[in-house]
Formats: C-alpha cells, structure tokens, sequence
C-alpha cells in the first residue's frame, strides 16, 4: 500500500512498467505537464471556437431538424468524450491496481469529475435537442439510459474515492467500480442496434464513409478535436495540481514528524 | 435561426462547464504553487 510519503520515495518498479514509472517520478511529470499544458489548451481552445463557430453560422441547417442540428457540435463531441474519459478513467484504474503506478491512481480521481462533466453536457445538451425533435426533454431510451448510467458510475466513483479515511482504500474501491462500469460502454456503443431506440445510429464509423453532408462533417470534427485538447488540458492541469497537493501533504507530513 | 431558445442554453451549458472546471484547475494549481514554494522554501533555508 502506497502512504503519502512513500509516493516519493524511489521504489524499485514492477517488471514491465518501468517506461510507466518513468513518469512516477513527480518532478519529471511536473515538467512534463508544464511544457503540454498551454499547447494543449491553446490549440483545444483555437479549434474548439473555429468549430463552434462554423457549426453555428456557417453549416447548413438540417432540412428535417432545421437549426436544431447546431446544438450536434457540441452534444456529440461531449458524448464522444463521455465514453473516451470513461475508458482513461479505467485504464488508468487497471494501471494503477496491476502495476501501482503512483500517478495513476492520482489520473483516475482526477479523470472522473471532468468526464462526469462531459457526460453531464452530453445528457443536458441532448435533452435540449429532444424537446423540439423528439417533444420531450427525456425518454428512457437504451441509448440515453445507458449515458445516465455513465454518468451515475462517473458520480459513483467520485464518491467512492473520497468515502475512506484512507485514500488508497477509496483508490482502489474507485478502481474496482471503473473496471466493473467498463461493460456499460459497448451497451452505449451498441444500444442503437442491439434495441428499437428512438436515438438515430451513428453517422460516423471508422469502417464507414460517413453519412453526413461535408459541410456539417468538418464543423463537428473541429469541435470534437478541440474538445479532446480541452479535455487532456483540464485533466493534465487538475492531476498537476492533485501532485503538487501529494507533495505538500509529504511534507507537512515529514515536518510534524521532525518536531 | 429556428430553435434558438434550445440552441443557446446548448451552447451555454457547453461553454460554461468546461470554464468552471478550467477556473477550479487554475485556483488550485496557484494555490499549490504558492503553498509548496513556501514550505520547499523554508527546508531549504
């Protein structure tokens, strides 16, 4: 089990995750972190506004959706999010259970309020389209009722993070709920075809040409590659800070025990 | 443009959680800077 002060001190890694460890090293990650900090949310920032812009006064309207279409650019980048910051949050949970990578435990408290957040867009945004499409804000769909339960697994491990006095025993009850809340992302994924649901199927596969118009394609690919910049920038800002935070706890702790 | 009255909160709510989040991440890292320059500060005098 990993204390506060330990996290600092140099441990022999595992076999087979040294290239891992060689980030555990708090002031090497710092540095890191630091130097793709401002390029990832410059450039998150730069698409992000050329995306949200073109999708909102350039892209056609939907014949069918009419302007409803626009609120697209922001509702499926935060949904494809939701499901991209879920699989990070449980990976970083299995690197941090096998191998106890000192940071990864750090990453997945971290990960989880920020893709909490993108899940909560994801549903508030959606609802906001389903009123004038579908006239109702909410409907218990596959699709919708499977990314409200993403959501309640995000919330589920933000509690159970922060429920022990001892960190690392909330660290890895969060873990263990990450893995276990993976087996609901193929049910998101797959919702639209394995059930009669009301949500439309994807327009875009990575074996498929997609089945939307150019003109509406391009706007939503700046957009969702922005928002993921985005993503990574708020996730690389928190988890510096969450390091910083270990460190003053260390020595605070080393402190009260010196006098 | 149809539909503004769900677009605009749509955009707004997709603008404002990532600011919130952003804002939250600044305060703390500011504050644990400040924090850990003193303490590393005061060990090395």
């Amino acid at each position: 089990m990993l204390g506060v002060v330990d996290v600092f001190s140099p441990t022999a890694p595992p076999r087979g995750a040294r290239g891992l460890h060689r980030f555990a090293n708090p002031g090497r990650f710092l540095r890191l972190a630091g130097r793709v900090l401002p390029w990832a949310s410059g450039i998150g920032l730069l698409l992000a506004a050329i995306g949200l812009a073109w999708g909102l006064f350039v892209a056609p309207a939907d014949w069918q959706q009419g302007d409803a279409v626009r609120i697209m650019y922001v509702h499926v980048p935060a949904a494809w999010l939701a499901s991209a910051g879920y699989m990070a949050l449980a990976s970083a949970s299995a690197v941090a259970l096998v191998w106890r990578h000192p940071l990864a435990d750090l990453a997945a408290v971290e990960i989880a309020p920020v893709g909490a957040g993108f899940t909560a867009i994801c549903l508030i945004t959606g609802s906001l389209w389903g009123k004038p499409m579908w006239g109702a804000f909410w409907v218990w769909d596959a699709r919708l009722t499977s990314v409200l339960v993403l959501f309640f697994l995000y919330l589920g491990h933000i509690a159970l993070t922060r429920a022990f006095d001892s960190p690392e025993r909330g660290y890895r009850a969060g873990a263990i709920l990450a893995l276990v809340g993976v087996v609901n992302l193929p049910i998101i994924k797959f919702s639209v075809d394995w059930w009669n649901t009301l949500h439309q199927p994807a327009s875009i596969t990575l074996t498929g040409a997609p089945t939307m118009y150019l003109g509406m394609l391009w706007p939503l690919l700046f957009t969702a590659l922005g928002a993921s910049f985005i993503f990574v920038a708020l996730v690389l800002a928190r988890l510096s800070a969450a390091v910083m935070e270990r460190r003053i706890r260390a020595l605070l702790a080393a402190r009260a025990e010196g006098t | 443009m149809t539909h503004l009255a769900y677009i605009l909160p749509a955009y707004a709510v997709a603008l404002l959680i990532p600011a919130l989040f952003a804002g939250d991440a600044w305060r703390r890292l500011r504050r644990a800077r400040a924090r850990l320059l003193v303490l590393e500060g005061g060990r090395r005098r």
